[in-house]
């Protein structure tokens, strides 16, 4: 170990970082989940999604965007946090129109395979149905289903910092924010590529590639046998 | 000591989930020793002979007749579980959720692309149910007690669930059998 | 696209030196001139400035005050507040509606007025208020009403409008509003005389280390409700390495139920502007800026003077005071209708010309904030406290109040009281002592702090304000025997609703949730489950939410199931363990309607 590690405490195992590195970062590579949905490798943080919240000495942030400090106490295994984490992935099933039977996304979807993991049969929350979510199709390679969308920013960070064109945008705000395109009605629009990488980033349904759908099948999929965090588990020594 | 009886129904659902109980196939030998049907359309007994200790619920309540046959089962039944994403969350039937009834209905007969109707009615029978303004899961009407969710549930789901259930052990089910579809 | 706007937008644009950063200026004096921010000007803004078209209406539909759809020249915003709802609010909506001939939301067909509602105004001590354009009344009665209506619909301008121009400053004929202070006790700090200038040669005659140091003495906390010691923060932001550093003074007073900044604006500007150039010095920054809430607009002329007799006496500007290495000034930055705005990150973002998001945190402001570069965010009051602890010194500061919360409090209260107003306070008073004084001896339940504070009852009468017990940043709302609370509860879930910036998932979706579960329990159809499901869902949104607003939002439902939950055990049925909000006969009535004919199964 040199000068520059970074020893702290997750669930009173003893992790090493970097400075400047995450606590997600670290225990990414200590072979410990932090379960999460806006963070993504390669993009900056987001904190948005709010299921990374740990405990750092007491008090509650979020994984993806807490730097490691020496010394610190994470909790991230607890009761306490997975009820709080269980509560935030019912919310985003009840605030959207999420249909899981015939999602293409089905099987590989980040928050589907999140639900899994933490074993929910039903969101304790009442479903909102919301009517004001559309279907953008109009571009030849790419669609946009609003019903499944989470907010997650990923699409808006990778157009902006990995594809160097700033398609995406939030519009609104509260129960009414969106994801908006940078043209006055539709994707088709836009300069939106199909290679570019926003569209890949997406971990739900909400942006997709046309006409690859369902080519997987069932039992091959990401999720179909190890829960999601399965890889970054592995790690573990 | 006589068996606990089971029920079953299917609301606004396709009878895909009751496809799947009957694809525990050999199995539904062993389940006929630890239970008796009571009404369900397995044995096509209408209405119920009894108090039963399970219900299994395919579908959500779109109608009338879906909220009253719900509401029959929870008075019946000791334990209910909703069996499926439709029973769950409303499911492929509450797709219609975000689209105001009187749409629906002339979408439906009167302008839908495929329709040919003549008369330009809607059926209005009164036989018919009328239709509840959208598509509510099972437990958003009664006390749902267990969710089995898929589309349909494995009928190893189905099977490991009601062996779960009717041995005392907890209603655990293992990562491979989870599935929302 | 009409050659007319794009010289339009290209003109203001550049009087804002096509900055981006500047978008909050540039969509506001649109939205003032165009009366909305149309698809082309947002075209003709992206391309102006080097933006993306997205980016511009991301801020567009981000604010209250800005929109893509037209206004009419005249927008009414009745001010729909608890306390306003307390005083009238609905019969006054009726009145606007009747006499305008449309709905909140509307606009009269000759596109003259749109009437519309916002949350609270400041003006809680003379409710119901009103906007008219930029211009405020208050205490408005229904033939005060029809008469403004009458006299718009004549022609006469906003600003026109007949009035009687509130006490002080308020008749000023820079202000010229119809406004009253309402100063119901003056305490040392605040409203005590003041001699222009004098402490700022004081600190001017100091080393930055030393003002910093005496604030530090003086345990000065800050006054907006966090109460941050303002000491430390500046330290922070002086130790931070920046090409420059600025000082924001946080006048986005939207916490319903607080106006006390309204009124330091109108009487003591000349104070903050001192406490403002004080942190400037200490900190090491050159430019201040003040982040004026929208509907506070009226007072803008007025400062703007303040801020050019100040440039004339050298208070600001090059060399300040005579101080040759010493440059600042100090530009007011107008927000556009948006509560989050005074969270400080949020307001960081909007002086950048962005959507009010908060920022992540770490890094804090100040190490990067406004433009990345290290800010202090104070609150208005703060930076009076700061230049009066400079002229008078810290020891004389650290007397009043009690050891940790020292120096006054102005307090804003209103509601079931008999003298509601501003009340400078000392720290350590009682919640009793306060209302004897405002004369509100019958009350039954006061609102401390505003919604995200806490809603406490006649047996905390006792208890003190002050950072470790009732924390405050001044709001009090009284609330007599008579007021449903369950209301008052209801109507602040759907302000944090109305106000959440969506960022993250439990703000936007759980207030949702919370006020559902809510409204099931004042509707009669409460089970005891649906209190735990209220508990648990409360201190999840708390915990996990990513900045203030989150984390206080559930506030109202919590603080209310602690303090007055025998007001909750009478609604909810303990003997039926199962309420469905699922209502058969309303879930049929629009089939029975299309099918002419009753239900087969479940009969009315």
């Amino acid at each position: 170990m040199n000068d520059t590690t970074i020893t702290f405490e997750i669930d009173g195992i003893e992790v090493h970082g970097r400075e400047g590195q995450t606590i997600m970062g670290a225990a990414d590579t200590a072979g410990i989940y932090i379960p999460r949905l806006c963070a993504f490798e390669g993009l900056p943080a987001f904190g948005s999604c709010r299921v990374c919240t740990v405990k750092v000495n007491g008090r509650f942030q979020s994984a993806c965007t807490q730097p490691v400090a020496e010394g610190i106490m994470v909790e991230n295994d607890t009761d306490e946090l997975l009820e709080f984490r269980r509560n935030i992935i019912d919310m985003l099933f009840v605030e959207g129109n999420h249909y899981c039977m015939f999602c293409e996304k089905s099987g590989n979807c980040e928050l589907q395979a999140l639900a899994y993991r933490f074993g929910i049969t039903a969101p304790k929350y009442p479903y909102m149905f919301p009517a004001d979510r559309n279907v953008d199709a109009s571009h030849k390679d790419v669609f946009i289903d609003h019903n499944r969308c989470i907010l997650c920013a990923r699409c808006v960070r990778a157009s902006r910092d990995l594809d160097g064109k700033n398609v995406f945008q939030f519009v609104g705000r509260g129960p009414g924010k969106r994801i908006a395109v940078n043209s006055r009605a539709n994707l088709a629009d836009t300069d939106l590529e199909v290679t570019d990488k926003a569209v890949e980033v997406c971990p739900v349904g909400a942006i997709l590639r046309k006409h690859v759908g369902y080519t997987v099948p069932i039992g091959q999929r990401t999720y179909d046998h190890e829960p999601i965090g399965s890889d970054i588990e592995a790690n573990k020594q | 000591m006589a068996k606990p009886k089971i029920a079953t129904t299917s609301l606004a659902g396709c009878f895909g989930c009751h496809m799947s109980i009957l694809d525990i196939d050999e199995r539904i030998l062993q389940l006929v020793e630890l239970v008796d049907f009571d009404k369900s359309p397995i044995n096509d007994i209408k209405e119920f002979t009894g108090e039963c200790l399970v219900g299994i619920v395919e579908g959500g309540c779109a109608n009338e007749e879906n909220v009253r046959v719900l509401q029959d089962f929870r008075k019946h039944c000791k334990i209910l579980i909703s069996l499926g994403d439709c029973a769950i969350s409303g499911g492929l039937p509450a797709m219609r959720n975000t689209i105001p009834l009187q749409e629906c209905l002339d979408e439906a007969y009167l302008n839908g692309p495929s329709v040919h109707n003549p008369s330009g009615r809607i059926p209005n029978d009164p036989e018919i149910p009328l239709l509840l303004d959208r598509v509510y899961p099972c437990h958003e009407v009664v006390k749902m007690d267990y969710h089995l969710p898929g589309c349909p549930p494995s009928a190893d789901t189905i099977w490991q669930a009601l062996v779960a259930l009717l041995t005392d052990k907890p209603m655990e089910l293992p990562y491979d059998l989870f599935k929302y579809d | 696209m009409s050659e007319n706007l794009e010289r339009i937008v290209t003109a203001v644009c550049e009087s804002f030196g096509n900055d981006r950063t500047r978008m909050m200026d540039i969509v506001r004096e649109l939205q003032e001139t165009q009366r909305h921010i149309s698809d082309d000007a947002m075209d003709l803004i992206a391309r102006q400035v080097g933006t993306y078209r997205v980016e511009v209406e991301s801020v567009v539909s981000f604010y209250t005050f800005l929109s893509k759809k037209q206004k009419g020249n005249i927008v009414i915003r009745l001010c729909d507040d608890i306390i306003d709802r307390m005083y009238g609010f609905e019969r006054l909506k009726q009145t606007f509606c009747d006499a305008l001939g449309i709905e909140v939301g509307e606009t009269t067909a000759d596109g003259l007025i749109t009437l519309e509602t916002t949350p609270c105004i400041g003006m809680c001590d003379q409710a119901p208020a009103i906007m008219v354009n930029d211009e405020i009344f208050t205490e408005l009665s229904r033939d005060a009403a029809i008469d403004i209506i009458d006299q718009l619909k004549a022609g006469v301008a906003p600003e026109r409008l007949l009035r009687k121009l509130g006490d002080g400053n308020n008749s000023c004929p820079l202000v010229s509003a119809a406004v009253s202070n309402n100063i119901r006790r003056r305490g040392e700090v605040i409203f005590a005389p003041l001699e222009c200038g004098r402490s700022l040669k004081k600190a001017l005659a100091m080393s930055p280390n030393e003002v910093i140091r005496d604030v530090k003495t003086a345990r000065l906390r800050g006054r907006g409700g966090a109460g941050f010691p303002t000491g430390m923060k500046w330290d922070f932001t002086r130790a931070a390495t920046g090409e420059k550093k600025y000082v924001v003074c946080n006048a986005d007073e939207g916490e319903p139920g607080t106006f006390k900044d309204r009124v330091i604006l109108t009487e003591r500007p000349e104070l903050l502007i001192e406490g403002m150039a004080i942190a400037g010095y200490a900190i090491g920054a050159q430019e201040g800026i003040i982040y004026l809430r929208a509907e506070y607009a009226y007072l803008r002329p007025f400062l703007e003077d303040v801020l050019q007799k100040a440039r004339n006496m050298n208070m600001l500007g090059s060399g300040v005071m005579g101080k040759q290495d010493f440059d600042f000034d100090i530009r007011i930055q107008m927000g556009a209708g948006a509560y989050v705005c005074g969270e400080e990150t949020a307001l960081i973002s909007s002086c950048e010309g962005l959507r009010g998001d908060p920022k992540n945190r770490p890094p804090f402001p100040a190490q990067k904030g406004y433009l990345n570069c290290p800010t202090s965010v104070n609150n208005v009051e703060t930076f009076c406290c700061v230049a009066r602890i400079v002229d008078q010194g810290a020891g004389w500061f650290s007397q009043i109040g009690s050891k940790g919360s020292t120096g006054t409090k102005l307090l804003s209260i209103g509601g079931d009281i008999r003298r509601p107003g501003v009340y400078e306070v000392p720290f350590g008073i009682t919640m009793r002592e306060v209302l004897d004084m405002a004369g509100g001896e019958n009350a039954a339940a006061v609102q401390v702090g505003g919604p995200s504070g806490q809603l406490i009852g006649p047996d905390m009468y006792d208890r003190i304000i002050c950072y470790d017990d009732l924390a405050t940043g001044g709001a009090l709302m009284v609330f007599g025997p008579e007021r449903d609370l369950l209301q008052v509860v209801e109507y602040f879930m759907d302000f944090f609703i109305e106000e959440s910036c969506g960022y993250c998932t439990p703000c936007r979706v759980g207030n949702v949730l919370l006020k559902d579960r809510l409204d099931k329990i004042i509707h009669g159809k409460g089970e005891p489950s649906d209190l735990v499901y209220l508990e648990e869902l409360g201190t999840s949104v708390k915990a996990t939410s990513r900045c203030g607003l989150g984390q206080t939002s559930p506030n109202p439902i919590l603080s209310s199931l602690k303090n007055f939950h025998a007001l909750y055990l009478a609604k909810v049925k303990e003997d039926q363990p199962f309420q469905p909000t699922f209502d058969i006969h309303q879930a049929l009535g629009t089939a029975k309607e299309i099918a002419g004919r009753p239900s087969m199964h479940f009969a009315e």
